[in-house]
């Protein structure tokens, strides 16, 4: 008899859960409905403005913004500005003529972020007005996908009323050609340029090399040979040089003499570069210059060697990487770092902003697109703040003789001084719409034989297996010589 | 004399083991819920086994975050699972009944249909399970994935047995000849004493539709109808979040700790109930 | 004469009380799956934003799978569910006897038992997540460690082949014990009190009476466990799926069967998912077949002779 009471109240409990559940169901539904209101409140604000504004009360009420983080976000709320506030969670801001700005956020890794895009793309021309993409986030390693004229899902600048031969005249120029489509139109603006420093710890160069004067350093650092001899003098001080061997990779990655896969071809071809990089890594991970507990980039131990308990001496990085990877990671005082000239000049990375086709707020898109990467003011500002590489080529050029963006991170110095000269010696590896499928799978699979896991062959199988399962249509995978 | 000494060492043993596995299973939560209170450059600096003094704000960090709508999402895994569960058990058990208490031509048919397809992987149809949503105008909703747990073949099979073992068919006999429907038969009369054996199958189903990813992360598109298992997921690849692992652990303990503490709060009805549920099946 | 009618009367009621399940299961699985299989047989897939196809192929989808490692993913997902599914399945035995032996006293008997069956409600993904920063190089298991002097470099727990199976087997058991421990436990508790008397008169020791009457008697719960381990089993998935970050890291030793049709879904490459859709299901009949095979002799459903047995059990 208890035990069936015990039942009937589990049982009621359940049901009762359950019905409140649905109940609120009716809630979830009805939200939208309540977002429906506020725009219309925001529709009234914009019609009393309306006078001065008159062009833009025909556009929608919602600017959507697709990103794969929240740096996009924090970039844009700082320079543009029309924007009069943002929510706490960081997903709608109000413009002052009452637009709402909806901040789409979701992760670059696994697919994630272009998976959610490519699928509000497809539904672009069916959806309603305040539900379409206006602003999509791309990052380098696949802006080519979404460039291309024949998809034609970003507007070219143009279209929108922006002429990339004076209004972006001052961005440097592998960043246009890199955001054109096989025409040579221009259908993506970014407003950093990601030229990679070597960023090494003050304290273990004091110790292992008696300076950390940067020029110093600089000469220990100036290629492959001299590296390897420096990395020698850190590994008898019990020091790694890097963390890992994916740190190193772009560095080879970015000269690659062709595309992963050539316009219009069916066929992965492997860079000798690629091999190089390879081999090399072996050689350093067996004379133990890499710390073996990392294992690639963007997990808890990579983060876990920025950190002052670690024995990694360097890291290669661009601007961004210094901002928001070592920043953050760094658990002592400021000033520990110090930027120099990596082995070999390299780029890595970017984000650019496109204008999605069939945007409903072509002048906002407009406004804010030249705001974020074309106002040298702004960009003056980002640079400062952030420390970031802006894409302005007088502004960059001044503030590597100017001391005041020095960075306390960095202990006073100017991280420009290397940066700059970096930028004007930048040769882009020529971009395919496979970029970053190739690039992780690379590193996966040769990762597992750089662990001795597994064979060279057999890494190279397992790189033509994972490449044929995530791309169909790729019919054949060379390998050089 | 012997035996007793040979079952005093067996209790010893029987407590170690128990002790053990109890440890195994409480010391990761314990690690989790250090970590959560801790912040990024502490734990930084390598594991601590006290407490820190982050808690509310790693908490603060994690519910003011609209990229990863936690709160949201617990509340969308509540609605599903919650209704899944109901309807799962209300249909499952309707079902049992109509093949255990009625003989009619499909009988058999039916019932070894539903035992062939009683081990066909949910992901063998996710494909075309995805397309015939869209068709439907379902994607992107949170139905998909409470609608198709009507057909639970496991369900069935353990109502089935129970049926088999505690419903005397002269009980349903003797309601007719009292004059009652036939479903006011089921629900007044077979129910109740299916009681058991729907609070059993009603908490899995609970458990595994909120522990259920694969179909929510390919039917749910936007942030505000995400459920918590597709978020977790999320977390694990999101880099720009890594910088933050205070606010990572805090996460996985907002993820789990709502279930947690109704488990606790009912964990004595929900043994029972299991406990029970087995006696006759 | 008059029954006969009757009973057909009735009949109806049968198909009304089926039909939600019939209905939904038809809407919702039946017309995906013949979907699935029509597509396995075009070449249909998703270029960057274009797409690709349908066009027909006939098998050509089967036979490239059959060429790729398939099996290899197969043996994975066997080996993992070996390896979680054994010591489950002993450790709760074991723990279920013990639990109703009343000679043994367990003390704190509740709180073991709410212990152990708390694992089963943390959601895969969110436990697989904890494990992976758990366990990393330089997380708190490796420091734990290294404090200790267990070790004096971090170990590579997920660099090894062993280690990542280990891991999933470790977190599928710790997830699964405390349910099986507590479902055979009502299983145990069912049989008659009478024949543990009876035996231990005619002078049964404990293996004796384990190995005798009462794995016999649970035999129908042993196989609902084994039935519902097994499905679980072959979809196995966000374990480690999001422990190797879908890698099967290291040399995909770790990716399952629907890790492996996972990577066809993300690639948008709808016919060669849907060939692999038909190669799991058959196997999933198979294993099917083989377990009803195993588990009762007579009849399809096993639940009949089990009733019966216990019947006969208590009389």
């Amino acid at each position: 008899m208890k035990k069936k009471l015990l039942s009937a109240v589990l049982v009621s409990a359940m049901l009762a859960g359950t019905l409140a559940g649905c109940g609120s169901g009716g809630g979830v539904n009805s939200t939208p409905t309540d977002n429906g209101g506020s725009a219309d409140t925001g529709s009234d604000v914009s019609a009393d403005g309306g006078a001065s504004e008159a062009a833009q009360t025909d556009e929608g009420q919602v600017i959507n913004i697709y990103s794969f983080n929240d740096e996009l976000r924090n970039r844009i709320t700082a320079v543009y500005s029309a924007i009069e506030n943002t929510s706490d969670d960081g997903t709608v801001s109000t413009l002052n003529d009452g637009t709402e700005i909806h901040w789409i956020i979701n992760p670059n890794q696994d697919g994630v972020y272009q998976d959610k895009l490519d699928e509000a793309l497809n539904g672009q021309a069916s959806a309603s007005a305040d539900d379409k993409v206006d602003i999509f986030a791309a990052e380098l390693d696949y802006i080519v996908k979404y460039t291309d004229a024949d998809i034609n899902v970003a507007m070219p600048l143009e279209s929108l009323g922006i002429n990339p031969d004076t209004d972006l005249a001052d961005q440097f120029d592998f960043t246009k050609t890199v955001a054109s489509d096989q025409n040579g139109v221009q259908r993506a603006s970014t407003w950093q340029a990601c030229p990679g420093v070597l960023v090494y710890r003050r304290d273990i160069a004091k110790e292992v090399f008696g300076t950390d004067d940067p020029e110093e350093i600089g000469k220990k650092t100036k290629d492959w040979d001299v590296m390897k001899e420096t990395a020698e003098e850190l590994k008898a001080a019990g020091y790694y040089t890097f963390s890992s061997y994916a740190d190193t990779f772009r560095l080879y990655n970015n000269s690659m003499a062709d595309a992963w896969v050539s316009p219009g071809e069916t066929t992965i071809k492997v860079d000798q570069k690629i091999i190089d990089w390879v081999t090399d890594s072996k050689e350093w991970k067996d004379a133990g210059y890499f710390d073996p507990a990392v294992k690639g980039q963007w997990n808890s131990d990579w983060f876990t060697a920025m950190s002052s308990s670690a024995k990694v001496f360097a890291f290669l990085f661009p601007a961004w990487g210094i901002d928001t990877q070592m920043v953050p990671n760094w658990d002592g005082e400021a000033g520990a770092w110090a930027v120099t000239n990596a082995p070999l000049s390299y780029n890595w990375g970017g984000t650019f902003v496109l204008a999605a086709e069939g945007t409903d707020n072509p002048s906002h898109v407009k406004d804010i697109i030249l705001a974020l990467t074309a106002d040298t003011d702004n960009l003056t500002m980002i640079s400062k703040e952030y420390a970031d590489f802006t894409n302005a080529k007088s502004v960059m050029q001044a503030a590597a003789a100017d001391d005041s963006f020095a960075s306390d991170f960095l202990g006073g110095q100017n991280p420009y001084v290397y940066f700059t000269p970096g930028a004007d010696s930048i040769k882009m590896a020529p971009l395919s719409a496979y970029d970053q499928g190739c690039v992780e799978l690379v590193q996966n699979a040769f990762g597992d034989y750089l662990q001795d896991q597994i064979d060279y062959n057999k890494a190279k199988e397992n790189f033509e297996t994972a490449i044929r399962e995530r791309y169909p249509e790729i019919t054949q995978i060379q390998w050089p010589e | 004399m012997k035996s007793k000494e040979y079952n005093s060492f067996r209790t010893v043993f029987a407590h170690v083991l128990l002790v053990i596995l109890s440890f195994m299973c409480l010391f990761f939560f314990y690690i989790l819920f250090v970590n959560s209170t801790r912040s990024h450059a502490d734990l930084q600096k390598g594991f601590s086994a006290l407490p820190g003094s982050y808690f509310f704000t790693n908490l603060t960090n994690v519910t003011n975050d609209g990229t990863f709508p936690m709160v949201r999402g617990i509340v969308n895994s509540l609605i599903v699972s919650g209704c899944s569960a109901a309807i799962c058990i209300y249909f499952s058990a309707l079902t049992a009944y109509g093949l255990y208490a009625y003989d009619f031509k499909a009988k058999k048919v039916a019932f070894t249909f539903i035992m062939a397809i009683l081990v066909m992987p949910t992901q063998v149809t996710a494909m075309g399970f995805l397309r015939l949503i869209t068709k439907m105008g379902m994607y992107d909703s949170l139905l998909p994935l409470i609608i198709p747990s009507i057909a639970s073949p496991a369900v069935f099979y353990f109502m089935y047995s129970y049926l088999q073992s505690s419903l005397p068919l002269s009980l349903v006999e003797a309601a007719r000849i009292d004059g009652s429907k036939e479903f006011r038969t089921f629900n007044q009369i077979v129910l109740p004493i299916m009681k058991p054996a729907m609070a059993v199958q009603a908490i899995f189903t609970f458990v595994g539709s909120w522990n259920n990813y694969f179909v929510p992360a390919l039917v749910i598109q936007s942030k505000d109808k995400m459920t918590v298992p597709i978020l977790i997921a999320l977390l694990r690849g999101a880099d720009y979040l890594n910088r933050d692992m205070g606010k990572i652990y805090m996460m996985i303990m907002v993820a789990i700790v709502p279930i947690v503490l109704v488990y606790l709060f009912l964990s004595k009805y929900i043994i029972a109930g299991v406990t029970l549920g087995g006696v006759k099946g | 004469m008059k029954q006969k009618r009757k009973k057909i009367d009735y009949s109806k009621w049968g198909y009304i009380f089926i039909l939600p399940f019939f209905a939904s299961f038809f809407i919702f699985s039946l017309i995906p799956l013949i979907d699935t299989i029509r597509y396995s047989f075009y070449e249909y897939y998703r270029s960057g934003l274009k797409e690709i196809g349908p066009n027909f192929i006939g098998m050509a989808n089967y036979a490239e799978l059959l060429k790729s490692d398939m099996l290899k993913y197969a043996g994975n997902t066997l080996i993992l569910w070996l390896i979680g599914f054994l010591p489950q399945i002993v450790i709760a035995l074991l723990l279920a006897s013990w639990f109703v032996d009343a000679r043994l006293k367990i003390r704190g008997q509740q709180f073991f038992k709410v212990v152990i069956y708390l694992p089963n409600l943390i959601m895969a993904s969110a436990f697989a997540m904890l494990f992976f920063t758990l366990f990393s190089n330089k997380g708190p298991i490796n420091s734990i460690l290294l404090s200790m002097g267990v070790t004096q470099n971090p170990i590579d727990f997920m660099g090894s082949v062993f280690g990542t199976r280990t891991l999933v087997g470790v977190m599928n058991f710790l997830m699964w014990f405390g349910n099986t421990t507590i479902m055979l436990m009502a299983a145990i508790m069912g049989i008659s009190p009478d024949i543990f008397e009876a035996s231990e008169i005619d002078g049964c020791n404990s293996m004796q009476r384990f190995f005798r009457i009462t794995l016999p008697l649970i035999r129908p719960i042993l196989a609902y466990t084994l039935i519902t381990s097994i499905i679980g089993g072959l979809q196995m998935f966000d374990v480690p799926q999001i422990l190797t970050n879908g890698q099967g890291s290291p040399d995909r030793t770790s990716t399952t069967l629907i890790m492996f049709l996972n990577n066809h879904l993300k690639s948008k490459n709808y016919g060669m998912a849907g060939a692999l859709s038909v190669y799991l299901f058959i196997v999933s009949g198979i294993l099917c077949f083989i377990v009803y095979r195993i588990t009762n002799d007579e009849d399809p459903d096993g639940s009949k002779a089990a009733a019966r047995k216990n019947k006969k059990g208590r009389r």
